[in-house]
């Protein structure tokens, strides 16, 4: 899916805790996520720590659409 | 004396449990369990299964390192001739978990190695580092994937020359093997021609290489004008799920209006998602589409704002064409509708 949008010329960020099989299906900019069954999330942290933790990797994927890549991305941070 | 196999299958087809018990750790059984009387009937007392390992498909995917290290370790203490994983068919992180492990096993150990899957999944991507079985997309498949396996199998304990991949199912590894056609190619030829202008069925002798890749987008220096869209294959729905989304092999997507939503609450929405413990994500859907902190960013001026729709699907055994056809549909819809960057997000 994420190369048929960046195929019509929309960037896209794609967060995945597997990221070998987000490599694997084409995603150009990948943000490494938490867990499987909650990427953007944490359930043994605090409401407010979750939220935290969230706001910083989405952030990161806001920041990625900034960054230019010649090749497939895996950012780290 | 009969050859040794170790074998290793997930919580699954161990009849441990599914999805809920997806997140054990790697265990050592005696003997063999599940598919692996499948390989022994096939083998007729030439080769027996002394081990099984079982491993959760999450914990391997959150754990690799980890479970890597213990199998090895289990492996080399064992000792065996030979070591098999799967066949894993169309389930995604069992597919990269054996083809995983059993690279491991084979560069650690150097002992011969084998795993069987369907051609759609992310493991067979190791197909030139190990060697693949290409089975059906479900473990339907089972009957006519254990004696192909079981033949490949004993075939490289005995040590015997492997023949091609056509010859003793194993999906093309790059390395070519000479052997000689019953017919000769021209007869070949027009047969597949025939088959072709009649509609029936052929196989091509030389398929062309697949490298679907798309050029990066270009960077976007300021996103604080920038009309933000979401999709996600984490099959998260409005509650209820009304366009009733399949909790695997989704026949199409959904498009959900968040005007007004300041994030998603559990009391409008969940995944229909089968794939995964379903538990935190209908807790809190923002845990797989973060749109709580998403009306933050859009607030505090870090994006423009976000596209009224989301699109969403269970990427759950779906076939690649089904989740092509999806995307194509939805970036035309994102494209209309001025979205100029998506995020999309997997679980």
């Amino acid at each position: 899916m994420v190369k048929e949008i960046e195929r019509v010329g929309i960037p896209v960020v794609h967060m995945c805790t597997i990221t070998p099989i987000s490599l694997t299906v084409g995603a150009n900019r990948i943000i490494p996520t938490i867990a499987i069954p909650h990427p953007l999330g944490n359930p043994t942290l605090t409401a407010e720590d979750e939220y935290a933790l969230r706001y910083k990797l989405v952030d990161a994927a806001i920041k990625a659409f900034s960054v230019e890549v010649d090749k497939q991305t895996v950012f780290e941070f | 004396m009969a050859f040794r196999v170790v074998h290793y299958i997930n919580q699954f087809f161990a009849n441990v449990g599914g999805e809920e018990m997806a997140h054990i750790p790697a265990e050592l059984r005696e003997g063999k369990v599940g598919p692996g009387m499948a390989f022994e009937t096939a083998w007729k007392g030439e080769a027996v299964i002394v081990n099984t390992i079982v491993c959760g498909d999450s914990y391997f995917a959150e754990h690799e390192k980890e479970a890597k290290e213990q199998v090895v370790a289990w492996v080399k203490e064992i000792n065996p001739d030979m070591f098999i994983a799967g066949p894993a068919f169309n389930a995604g992180r069992y597919g990269y978990a054996c083809a995983n492990i059993a690279l491991e096993v084979k560069q650690q150990l150097g002992i011969p190695v084998l795993t069987g899957m369907y051609e759609e999944n992310p493991g067979a991507d190791y197909k030139d580092k190990i060697l693949i079985t290409p089975t059906a997309n479900s473990a339907a498949g089972m009957r006519k994937a254990a004696p192909t396996m079981a033949a490949l199998a004993l075939k490289l304990m005995k040590g015997e020359k492997l023949g091609a991949s056509c010859e003793d199912g194993y999906m093309p590894n790059g390395i070519r093997v000479n052997f000689f056609e019953k017919e000769r190619g021209a007869k070949r030829a027009v047969k597949m021609l025939l088959n072709k202008i009649n509609g029936k069925p052929f196989v091509t002798e030389f398929p062309m290489p697949n490298f679907d890749r798309v050029e990066p987008g270009k960077a976007i220096p300021d996103m604080s004008k920038v009309v933000l869209g979401l999709a996600t294959s984490g099959g998260i729905v409005s509650k209820g799920n009304p366009d009733r989304i399949e909790a695997s092999n989704a026949s199409h997507y959904g498009e959900y209006d968040i005007e007004g939503w300041d994030a998603l609450t559990s009391e409008g929405w969940e995944t229909a998602h089968g794939g995964y413990d379903p538990v935190y994500a209908n807790e809190d859907p923002n845990r797989v589409m973060p749109i709580d902190v998403l009306r933050q960013m859009e607030r505090e001026g870090k994006i423009g704002k976000l596209h009224r729709y989301f699109y969403s699907t269970v990427g759950n055994g779906t076939a690649v064409a089904s989740s092509r056809k999806f995307a194509e549909e939805y970036a035309q819809k994102m494209l209309q509708a001025g979205v100029q960057a998506c995020i999309m997000t997997s679980t």
